[in-house]
């Protein structure tokens, strides 16, 4: 005897739905956990009969005033914004051209350099800090906010030129040709309308370096010592803990700050991101 | 097309020099200092051959990091597709609030892992931890008696998996479903229409199409979780009594904390295998692609 068909789709739709609610209340759950320590005053945090989960007192901005006032988080920051914005230009100003060359001017090996180019994204970091560390320590960079901002380009370039090489193969090859025959040479082809047709790509590409930057930890880790000079990334989990005394509320203040809007940017241009690891098994 | 045979190239080469000084030349350094004798500090480089890598095999933490690499990674591993594929089917169709779910879903990936680790090492708090909180109300444990997630060599363990599982699970839950959207619709209908029920169009029919993309799901994920420090790093600096100590983290203790840069190269190249796997297997799919 089988079930009647009206009941099996209402079973089948409460069974999506809680399979949805259920995935996205654990994911989320560490950003709303931050978000109600944030607010909620130390007596209250520490207090072992309330209920965490509620405020058992009156809402507090303290810990944000301590953030803001008394630690280097701004400072750290700031550091990551300027870090970022140079790592973005360095990339842009290597990967467009390189990708465009790859997928226009070469022959069948320029595919070949393409997949070479996307494999050393797969060299992780915990490989190459030790090696790098004694090359940023000969260029006199170490403890210097200039050590990863030249290291991030070694892994914001290869996954930016194959994302580019990408976007570029999808332009047809008419429109440069007829630029030509009307006088533009290759170079002002690629500069008068190759880059303009290709912004949506290039943002792509400026997003994606800029949140790598702001996610990476292993190498900022490595190369930069002294509190003033970190990253946020870092200087959060390492610098905000004092000896054994963890500020929670600022803490995770700190961490709903930094998360949100990297995670806005991110999501903007994740499924580009998605395409780049995924081409060869969906066509 | 006067210059154009130099133009290629000249776009190109900044690059491909950027990346070989940066990738290249440390790669390589790797090797030349894992079989050297190089220290922070030290000046000159004597080869001493195989002599790290004798060193290291013989340390009992270097075993046990390299057995917990695997638990790590392959349990974390089993933990993110099977959680994925169930989201991504949950999340296949359009409807209501999709948008909003997706982000709220996305978040463990997109937001910095060291953040999301800190966060998580405030909810495993050893006298705060919301999970006990929540154990003891439901009489599942005693206050006193509670769980200290991350001071316990099993439950440690246990943690990071979880904590690891939870930021690869988004990553792996989006490739699946591009995946998915690329299965035509009427393949599953056709079935349906057939009268094959949803498991049998799930097991027969969806899972073996998409065997390619649980395959790149799968080795980037084991990429980016044998290769990775940070949750270890933040959550249990690979301890108690090193028991939750990985290849990558144990590197990192040898070589820059340690200052003892030869031998945490050594310890390092421990990571070549998977990767060369990890090579073969991308270099084969864009074979695929260029052939189809």
């Amino acid at each position: 005897m089988r079930t009647p068909r009206r009941v099996r789709t209402w079973i089948a739709l409460i069974t999506i739905w809680v399979v949805r609610i259920v995935f996205a209340a654990i994911l989320a759950f560490p950003f709303y956990w931050m978000l109600i320590t944030t607010f909620k005053r130390t007596t209250d945090l520490y207090d072992l009969k309330n209920n965490p989960f509620i405020f058992n007192e009156a809402p507090t901005l303290e810990h944000l005033r301590l953030l803001f006032n008394e630690t280097l988080f701004l400072r750290w920051v700031m550091n990551t914004l300027f870090a970022g914005t140079i790592v973005v230009i360095i990339t842009l100003v290597l990967a467009v051209p390189a990708a465009y060359a790859l997928a226009r001017l070469t022959g069948g090996w320029g595919a070949q350099l393409g997949i070479g180019v996307f494999l050393t994204y797969l060299i992780p970091s915990t490989l190459l800090f030790i090696p790098l560390s004694r090359v940023i320590s000969l260029l006199g960079l170490q403890d210097s906010l200039w050590s990863v901002i030249v290291v991030y380009p070694s892994f914001t370039i290869p996954f930016s030129t194959w994302l580019l090489m990408g976007f570029f193969k999808t332009i047809p090859k008419d429109l440069e040709d007829a630029a030509m025959v009307d006088g533009l040479s290759r170079w002002g082809a690629f500069v008068k309308l190759m880059i303009p047709m290709s912004m949506s790509g290039i943002l792509t590409v400026v997003i994606f370096a800029f949140t790598l930057v702001t996610q990476e930890f292993v190498y900022a880790l490595t190369f930069i010592s002294s509190a003033t000079h970190q990253t946020v990334g870092v200087g959060v989990p390492t610098f905000l803990v004092r000896g054994d005394v963890f500020y929670w509320g600022s803490l995770m203040a700190a961490c709903l700050i930094t998360s949100l809007p990297i995670g806005v940017l991110y999501n903007t241009f994740l499924d580009r991101f998605i395409e780049g690891f995924t081409v060869g098994a969906v066509k | 097309m006067k210059g154009q045979r130099w133009l290629g190239p000249a776009m190109i080469a900044p690059a491909i020099l950027y990346i070989v000084a940066l990738v290249g030349l440390p790669f390589l350094m790797a090797f030349v200092y894992s079989v050297g004798d190089v220290k922070v500090g030290s000046v000159g480089y004597h080869f001493v051959g195989l002599q790290n890598f004798i060193s290291i095999l013989k340390n009992p933490t270097f075993r046990l990091a390299l057995r917990n690499s695997f638990i790590f990674t392959i349990s974390s591993q089993i933990l993110v597709l099977i959680g994925a594929n169930i989201l991504a089917l949950a999340l296949k169709d359009a409807f209501p609030g999709r948008r909003l779910l997706r982000f709220l879903i996305l978040l463990p990936w997109v937001a910095p892992v060291s953040i999301g680790s800190i966060g998580w090492k405030w909810i495993l708090d050893s006298l705060y931890s919301v999970v006990n909180w929540v154990l003891v109300r439901m009489h599942l444990v005693k206050q006193f008696d509670a769980p200290v997630w991350l001071g316990e060599p099993k439950l440690a363990m246990i943690s990071v998996i979880a904590v690891h599982t939870w930021h690869m699970l988004p990553f792996a839950t989006v490739i699946l479903l591009a995946g998915l959207t690329a299965i035509p619709k009427d393949i599953p209908e056709a079935a349906a229409v057939d009268g094959a029920g949803f498991f049998r169009t799930l097991f027969q029919i969806t899972i073996p199409m998409m065997l390619p993309i649980i395959n790149v799901a799968v080795l980037f994920g084991a990429i980016f979780t044998f290769t990775d420090m940070t949750v270890i790093y933040i959550l249990t600096r690979g301890g108690p009594y090193d028991s939750t100590q990985v290849i990558p983290a144990l590197a990192f203790f040898t070589g820059i904390l340690g200052s003892d840069l030869a031998e945490g190269a050594a310890i390092s190249i421990f990571m070549l295998p998977l990767l060369a796997v990890a090579t073969y297997m991308v270099l084969r799919a864009a074979h695929r692609a260029e052939v189809t």
